[in-house]
C-alpha cells in the first residue's frame, strides 16, 4: 500500500503520538524539553507536591537566560530575586539530574540560541519550552512550540502534552530579496500581511526560493517570530543546509552514524504533493527594510513608508491604530525615517546570533554611536560571544561606542537590569514592541533588523540602510 | 458551579458578574509585566494584574472600576493574551478573582494555560460580544452564566451560543483539565513511543 502524502508537520506529529485521549485530543510525546529559570520553578514545586519524579531527565535540558545580568554575571548575582531564581534552577537540575548549561559551562545562552548551536535541535523532533519563542527551533524541521508552566509540569512528569493538532499554512516567499533586506524584514512583512492573529490554529511552513536561499540562522529568525503572527509553531523543511549546520555539533551523532541520520532527516520534508489547509504567497522583491511604528509586531511598514492613519486601517483595527499612535506619540502620515531614538539594542533570540552581529558590525565600522545614545550589543550565547570576539567584532562595536555585553535575553524583555527609562525610544533587534515590553511602563520600541539598529544608533534616528553612503 | 469528586473538579458552568475590558491584541506583557515574574511562586501575581495599564489609567481602568468590583468573568476583545507564553498572566487574572473569560478570540498559548488552570475561555460572534459588552456596562450588577454543557451564555442581552473547542470543553466537563493525571494513564505506552523515536 502506498502511504498518503504528508507534510512535515503530519509526519512528525504521527511519530510522536502516544494515544488519543477521551477528549479527542492527542497525547503527544515531546522528545526534547528545554527549561529556563522563569517558567520552571513553579512546575518543579507542583511536581514535588504530586510526589512525582522527572520521567525523562535525559530529554530535559536547562539554561539561564531571562534574568541573568549582562554586565557582571559573578555569583551571587547582585539582584537577590535573580539570584534566588538561578539557585532554584540549579537545585532543581541537581536534584533531578538534568543537564544544566550555566555560565561556568561555557555553553550558557538564550535557550533558543543554544539549542541549535549544541545540536540539541534536530529535524523531526518535537520540542517544547516554557517560552513562546520556542517556535525558533522549527528552522530545523522540528515541531517546536511554547507552553505554560502547568504544561512544563506535565512534561516533567510524563514527557507528554494533551494537545489538538494544528492546521498547516504554507507560506511561499518567491523571487529574491533586494540588498539591505534581511530575514527580520521577511517575517515582519509576513506578519503585516497575515496579521498578528492570522496564525491562530496554524503551524506555518515557510518555503519558496527566498527561504531556500536563507542560511540556518536566517531561518531561525523567521521561525522565531511565527508566534508574533499568532502561529504557535513555524518550520522550514530540512535540506542540505540543515544537514551541514548539524554536522559535528555536540549533540549530533558522530561521523559513523551521521550520514544515516542525515538521509532520514531529509526524508522528513513535506512530500511534494502534500496537502495544506492554506497556501499564501508573498513576493520577496516587494519586501523593504521594515520597522514597527506601533504596539504590536503587525504594526510595521517599510522604512520608506509613512506612519499609517487610522482611516487607512481595516475597520476592526482602527481603534488599535489610534491607541498605538497615542502611546507612541507619533503623527499619522509622518515619515518613519528620521524618527529620533534614545537607545539601540542588538541581541535576543530573534537576532542575537553571529551572523546578526557580523551584519551589525559592518555598519558599526562606518561610524560612531551618536552622542547621548545608549547602544548595547548582547550576544545570544557564550558561544556567539567567543566567536564574535575571535573575529574582533567586540572591538569594532566598542570602538564605535557600543557596549559589548555578556550573553542573555537582556533588553528584549528587561527582566535583568537592562531597561528603558521613561519614554525612551529604542531601536531594537528583538521581537516585541508591546507597551512596556522593554522595562519602562511608558517605553517605546521600534523593531528592525540588527543592521538597521546599528545604523540608527550612529545616525541617532531611523535611517534607510540602503541610502547610507 | 463545580462538582468535586476526590481530586477531580468538573467545571460545568461559571456564573458571576462581568468586567468589560475593551481593546484587541491585549498581550501578556500588559497583563503581567515581566518584572513581576522575578519570583519562584505565583502567589503574588494577583496584585500585579495589569499593573502598568492600571497605573497609567489613574483609577479609570476597568479592573479598578467599582461597578465591576468582585467580577468573576472578564469580557475581552480579539486575540486576548497574545505574546509571551507566561502562565503568570492567567494566574494573575485568576488570583485577581476571574473564573472565566468571554472574548472574540484568544491567543492559543494563553487559552491553553487557562485550560490547565480550569478557566474556560469562550468566544462569541462579533455582534453578540458587542451586545454583551454594552449590556454589562449598562448593568454591571447582572449575573452572567456560561454553561459548558449546553454551550450557551446568558446575560440581560439574551441567551446566545458560545464557542469552546471540543477537546477543551471535554477536559473541563470531565475534570481532566489538570492534565498530568490523564497523561500518566498511558503508563509504559509513553516509554514505548519514546523508545521508537530515532532520537
Amino acid at each position: 500500500m502506498i502511504e498518503a502524502s504528508k507534510n512535515l508537520f503530519q509526519k512528525v506529529w504521527d511519530a510522536h503520538r502516544v494515544c488519543e485521549l477521551a477528549s479527542g485530543q492527542t497525547q503527544l510525546l515531546i522528545g526534547t524539553h528545554l527549561i529556563h529559570e522563569v517558567t520552571s520553578p513553579q512546575a518543579f514545586a507542583m511536581l514535588r507536591e504530586l510526589d512525582l519524579p522527572v520521567r525523562f531527565p535525559k530529554r530535559t535540558f536547562a539554561t539561564v537566560d531571562h534574568i541573568i545580568p549582562t554586565d557582571d554575571q559573578s555569583r551571587p548575582l547582585k539582584d537577590d530575586l535573580a539570584e534566588a531564581m538561578m539557585s532554584e534552577l540549579e537545585q532543581n537540575c541537581r536534584a533531578h539530574e538534568i543537564q544544566f548549561f550555566g555560565p561556568e559551562s561555557g555553553a550558557q545562552g538564550i535557550v533558543h540560541v543554544i539549542g541549535p548551536e549544541l545540536g540539541l535541535t534536530q529535524p523531526g523532533m518535537t520540542i517544547a519550552c516554557g517560552d513562546s519563542h520556542t517556535s525558533t527551533h522549527g528552522a530545523f524541521g522540528a515541531i517546536a512550540f511554547g507552553i505554560g508552566t502547568s504544561q512544563v509540569r506535565d512534561l516533567l512528569a510524563t514527557q507528554c502534552l494533551a494537545i489538538s493538532p494544528l492546521k498547516v499554512r504554507r507560506i511561499e516567499v518567491t523571487g529574491s530579496l533586494n540588498p539591505g533586506v534581511f530575514a527580520k524584514d521577511v517575517i515582519l512583512a509576513i506578519i503585516r500581511k497575515l496579521g498578528v492573529k492570522g496564525g491562530v490554529g496554524y503551524a506555518y511552513e515557510y518555503a519558496g526560493p527566498v527561504i531556500d536561499a536563507m542560511s540556518m540562522e536566517e531561518r531561525l529568525t523567521v521561525c522565531n517570530m511565527s508566534v508574533e503572527g499568532g502561529a504557535r509553531c513555524g518550520y522550514v523543511n530540512p535540506d542540505a543546509k540543515t544537514i551541514e549546520y548539524l554536522r559535528g555539533r555536540r549533540y549530533t551523532p558522530d561521523d559513523a552514524e551521521f550520514e544515516g541520520k542525515a538521509s532520514a532527516w531529509l526524508a522528513l520534508a513535506s512530500d511534494p504533493d502534500a496537502a495544506y489547509d492554506d497556501v499564501v504567497e508573498i513576493a520577496g522583491d516587494t519586501i523593504e527594510p521594515s520597522i514597527t511604528w506601533g504596539i504590536h509586531p503587525g504594526h510595521n511598514i517599510g522604512v520608506s513608508e509613512t506612519i499609517p492613519t487610522p482611516n487607512e486601517a481595516a475597520e476592526d483595527e482602527r481603534a488599535g491604530v489610534e491607541e498605538a499612535l497615542e502611546y507612541m506619540d507619533f503623527v499619522a502620515g509622518a515619515s518613519i525615517s528620521g524618527t529620533p531614538i534614545d537607545v539601540a539594542f542588538i541581541g535576543s533570540c530573534t537576532n542575537g546570533r553571529i551572523s546578526d552581529l557580523r551584519e551589525a558590525a559592518e555598519i558599526a565600522k562606518t561610524g560612531h554611536v551618536k552622542e547621548g545614545i545608549r547602544a548595547l550589543v548582547v550576544p545570544g550565547s557564550a558561544a556567539v560571544q567567543r566567536q564574535a570576539e575571535s573575529e574582533g567584532l567586540h572591538e569594532i562595536f566598542r570602538n564605535a561606542g557600543f557596549e559589548w555585553r555578556e550573553p542573555g535575553c537582556s533588553m528584549c524583555l528587561a527582566m535583568n537590569p537592562d531597561k528603558l527609562r521613561g519614554r525612551e525610544v529604542c531601536a531594537s533587534s528583538s521581537n516585541r514592541n508591546f507597551k512596556g515590553r522593554q522595562g519602562s511602563p511608558s517605553g517605546r520600541t521600534l523593531l528592525m533588523s540588527p543592521a538597521m539598529v546599528a545604523a540608527a544608533a550612529i545616525a541617532g534616528e531611523v535611517v534607510d540602510i540602503r541610502q547610507r553612503d | 458551579m463545580t462538582q468535586e469528586t476526590d481530586a477531580l473538579i468538573r467545571i460545568e458552568a461559571v456564573e458571576g458578574t462581568g468586567c468589560v475590558l475593551r481593546g484587541d491584541d491585549i498581550d501578556t506583557d500588559r497583563i503581567i509585566p515581566a518584572r513581576f515574574m522575578k519570583v519562584v511562586t505565583f502567589d503574588d501575581m494577583g496584585r500585579h494584574a495589569f499593573e502598568d495599564a492600571r497605573k497609567s489609567a489613574k483609577g479609570k481602568h476597568p479592573l479598578d472600576d467599582e461597578r465591576f468590583s468582585n467580577a468573576e468573568i472578564l469580557i475581552v476583545g480579539q486575540n486576548f493574551g497574545c505574546g509571551s507564553s507566561r502562565e503568570h498572566a492567567p494566574q494573575a487574572l485568576m488570583r485577581f478573582g476571574f473564573k472565566a473569560f468571554i472574548g472574540r478570540s484568544f491567543a492559543e498559548i494563553f487559552a491553553g494555560n487557562c485550560t490547565s488552570l480550569g478557566l474556560p475561555c469562550v468566544t462569541l460572534g462579533e455582534v453578540e460580544l458587542a451586545k454583551v459588552m454594552d449590556s454589562v456596562e449598562l448593568d454591571p450588577a447582572q449575573r452572567l452564566r456560561i454553561d459548558l454543557q449546553t454551550r450557551r451564555m446568558t446575560s440581560r442581552a439574551g441567551e446566545m451560543t458560545c464557542v469552546i473547542p471540543d477537546g477543551v470543553r471535554h477536559q473541563l466537563l470531565e475534570g481532566d483539565w489538570d492534565a498530568t493525571r490523564i497523561l500518566l494513564e498511558a503508563g509504559d505506552g509513553i516509554e514505548k513511543t519514546a523508545a521508537a523515536l530515532p532520537y
